[in-house]
């Protein structure tokens, strides 16, 4: 019997650029084949081709052993292939049922069948493990559920591979575990699943066989599954071993940077947040998606202003009520959603770098092009930025090394206290540790550094203490040495009081 | 001919790649209305063209601030009329001294500017609504102050309408005389490229423009920055109406300035303004502006019998220049780049 789906030799160009080279892949019936590999490495490309969005330049598709040529998602879909993309594409304002039929609603002469919709809709979302009415508004349901109204749509289609891109980057612990017990429930009944994900943890949990893209070519396959490893892995995608990443020697923090206390965002005014930073510290907050983490750092940010409690910041009061208040007394956020907040996409390297401190590069309002250019220049050698030019349009660039350039803004100003949300999401292995080296730096450079994490290993490798949130409120502090995934998730899912190392 | 062509090669070498599209369809607007009637190269002609694309320039770099900020000014040819009708009807009819007449529709340009962009960023309303409303507002205060009669100099005030009717012969007796209109928009061009390209305010309006959260998060006030782009949005309005009347010597109410406000977005999109926001040249919009007159003039030399059609036309250009334009962007996205895996 031929596989599922078979891809040889698959080749693509762009101008100047070869994103997909002899590429070969195959999956067969009830596989979850995770595909793996750094920024840039083609992983996004392949997925389009097999997908239908683009046709490749060479080689050649087969699905059930006849050869295929899509020339657009549609006829991908017909073919029984559908695409799940990091961002889900849902309607807000319809219901389940619109949603998972959208475009296809059952009809009779132009008018719905809206009974036998929700009946279907019923079933498919009973498929993916939703005993959920059909009827239920799309905004009611939390982030990592409508990741499986997402599927059940898929479903619908008679879907028979499902391609899942970065399925776990915006969802909780507790929601990718019920993501993963859906795609095992469809494993079973002979759905196979392309799995894309950096989090190699998951990847270990649930995949059947492991294929690496490097450089646009495939670069190993782990088809055993008791030797799917993190270490190799890693080789595999970078193509030399790299360091685990390495906690720096822990030295003496110095003076309190912010004390917070009593603190009471506008998401959850019921709560008061006290803690304090001191110079030369990286604290980590995390716990659940929803448990006010984000809500914290634009509170103290001014984004949302918060609506009690005092804060100082190395000594003066703050009362943060839009980000330049929080700028001028010497914070800086490096925001959750980077290409919306952080950047200005459309914009070049250089004139994103100088955005915050322009003031200071100008002279009577008039921009100082010279300093400007150095500001980039230096920024670019120091934080290992890869781009052709300091001129270049943001847009282009690695996710990687645009969270850099956001970094890079921020440095120019030299804050006192560092703020970060979700520091590596969506980054490449080997971007994240440069990004970490850089924040181990400043930190020892007498920086204080505050992140919010869902990343455990990012937790547990880069702070100097944690702080856990649950719906809310702080549920517990960890100092370096209680710092473990253990006494994390058992603050994080609502344990209260202190915690023994 | 030379001198079109050295026109062209100047233009061409300023503007980049941005400008080069719309300028040679001015180009080539220029060069068939040229052959097709004798009367476009005529040194009056000339000077007129050039005296109208700086009326209407003005009000279009006035546009194109607002346009750069994501917004809409859709006021624009109402506060022309106002501007319009109260000069002459402060001066004539109620003996205003010409330094307060003037500073007095300057302020109330720059003030009705300051009210649009009060209601954009404090109360959030839609730009398009807010300047809607002004649109119908201003014309009818106009029409009721002066209860819709027609409001002129007369025979007086030859020093101030100097300002819009003077011509300089800097190149001698008989040939091509510089029309004073086209200094101020000169003047008022290098301002707003400098404003926009060389200072950090400038820098902020194209950085709120393409992504308002981003330049927020970077500790701009962008509230305050919008609040500029409608000022200048009216001042311009304003001064534009006050050198239209003090050119044409009388302004009916009902219908003085009407549709200015779309010519002017019209030469700005041309120029290179995105409505998205974020996006403008100066010199674009200058040669967009061109573009406008020069077309409206081709009709009435070379088709005087479609004139009723003009808007039909105009349109219709604007249009192709617009698909062109975006057919060349096409063509430029499609360059190397890095994929986001």
């Amino acid at each position: 019997m031929p596989p599922l789906v078979e891809a040889r030799g698959i080749g693509k160009r762009f101008p100047g650029v070869r994103a997909l080279d002899d590429v070969c892949l195959t999956i067969g019936r009830g596989e979850v084949l995770a595909l793996i590999g750094e920024n840039g490495a083609g992983k996004s490309t392949l997925l389009k081709i097999l997908a239908g969005v683009c046709p490749p330049d060479e080689g050649r598709l087969a699905v059930d052993g006849r050869d295929a040529a899509f020339s657009g998602v549609h006829d991908a879909l017909a073919a029984g292939i559908a695409l799940i993309h990091q961002e889900l594409n849902l309607a807000d304002n319809l219901d389940l049922a619109g949603n998972i039929f959208l475009g296809r609603e059952p009809r009779r002469g132009g008018f719905f069948r809206s009974a036998a919709m929700y009946r279907e809709a019923a079933d498919w979302l009973r498929l993916v493990g939703l005993d959920l009415d059909p009827a239920t508004p799309l905004v009611d349901l939390p982030l990592g559920r409508q990741q499986l109204v997402e599927i059940a749509k898929a479903l619908s289609t008679r879907a028979r591979l499902l391609i899942m891109d970065e399925p776990t980057s915006s969802l909780s612990t507790r929601e990718a575990e019920t993501l993963f017990g859906v795609v095992r429930d469809l494993r079973a009944q002979g759905v196979s699943v392309i799995w894309i994900s950096h989090r190699l943890g998951e990847v270990m949990e649930l995949a059947d066989r492991v294929v690496v893209l490097r450089d646009g070519r495939n670069a190993g396959e782990i088809t055993d599954r008791s030797q799917i490893d993190h270490d190799t892995m890693i080789r595999m995608m970078v193509g030399r071993d790299i360091d685990r990443l390495v906690r720096r020697p822990s030295h003496a923090p110095g003076d309190v940077v912010i004390a917070v206390t009593g603190l009471r965002t506008q998401a959850h005014p019921g709560h008061a947040l006290s803690f304090s930073v001191r110079a030369g510290e990286i604290v980590g907050i995390t716990g659940l998606v929803g448990a006010g983490r984000t809500e914290l750092l634009t509170a103290l940010f001014g984004v949302t202003p918060p609506v009690a409690g005092s804060i100082a910041v190395s000594g003066r009061r703050l009362t943060p009520r839009s980000p330049r208040d929080a700028i001028r007394a010497g914070l800086a956020l490096v925001p959750e959603d980077r290409k919306q907040q952080g950047l200005v996409l459309e914009m070049g390297v250089r004139e994103n770098m100088s955005l915050a401190s322009l003031r200071s590069a100008s002279r009577g309002g008039f921009i100082d092009f010279a300093a400007e250019r150095r500001l980039a220049t230096a920024m670019i050698s120091q934080l290992r930025i890869k781009t052709p030019s300091d001129q270049q349009v943001v847009r282009f660039l690695s996710g990687g090394n645009q969270q850099k350039v956001v970094l890079a803004k921020w440095l120019a100003r030299q804050p006192r206290l560092l703020l970060l949300d979700e520091p590596t999401r969506g980054i490449d292995v080997g971007a994240k540790a440069e990004i970490y080296d850089v924040l181990h730096r400043l930190a020892g450079e007498g920086l204080a550094v505050l992140f919010v994490s869902s990343e455990m290993e990012e937790i547990l490798s880069l702070a100097d203490r944690g702080l856990v949130m649950h719906e809310g409120r702080l549920a517990g502090e960890l100092a370096r040495d209680q710092l473990s995934e253990e006494n994390v998730m058992r603050l994080a899912a609502g344990a209260v009081g202190r915690i023994s190392a | 001919m030379s001198r079109l062509a050295t026109l062209g090669k100047l233009v061409g070498a300023l503007g980049a790649k941005k400008v080069l599209g719309i300028s040679c369809l001015l180009a080539v607007v220029c060069l068939y209305t040229a052959l097709a009637s004798d009367n476009f190269l005529r040194v009056g002609n000339l000077e007129n063209l050039v005296h109208r694309t700086a009326l209407f320039g003005i009000l279009s770099i006035g546009v194109a601030f607002v346009i750069i900020t994501g917004g809409i000014d859709l006021s624009i040819g109402s506060v022309v009329c106002l501007v319009g009708v109260l000069l002459p009807w402060l001066l004539v009819e109620h003996g205003w001294s010409v330094p307060a007449a003037v500073a007095f529709v300057l302020g109330l340009g720059a003030a009705i500017g300051l009210g649009h962009g009060l209601l954009v960023t404090r109360l959030g309303l839609q730009p398009f609504v807010v300047t809607l409303c002004g649109l119908l507002i201003y014309r009818g205060v106009a029409r009721g102050l002066t209860q819709d009669q027609s409001q002129g100099f007369g025979t007086g005030f030859k020093g101030l309408r100097a300002l819009a009717t003077e011509r300089f012969p800097i190149f001698g007796e008989g040939a091509f005389k510089l029309p004073a209109t086209t200094l101020v928009f000169l003047l008022i061009a290098v301002a707003a490229a400098v404003l926009l390209n060389r200072t950090i305010w400038g820098r902020y309006l194209l950085a709120l423009g393409r992504s308002e959260q981003a330049a927020r998060y970077s500790g701009i006030n962008t509230d305050r920055m919008k609040l500029l782009a409608y000022v200048i949005s009216g001042t311009l309005a304003a001064l534009g109406g006050m050198l239209f009347v003090l050119d044409i010597n009388a302004a009916q109410p009902s219908d003085f300035g009407n549709f200015y406000e779309l010519y002017a977005i019209a030469a700005a999109v041309l120029g290179g303004c995105s409505l998205r926001g974020g996006e403008g040249s100066i010199l674009g919009l200058m040669v967009g502006s061109a573009l406008m007159v020069v077309l409206s003039n081709m009709i009435n030399l070379v088709h005087p019998r479609y004139q009723n059609v003009e808007f039909a036309i105009i349109g219709g250009v604007i249009l192709a220049g617009v698909i062109a334009d975006e057919l060349v962007r096409w063509v430029a996205r499609r360059r190397p780049r890095g994929e986001s895996a």
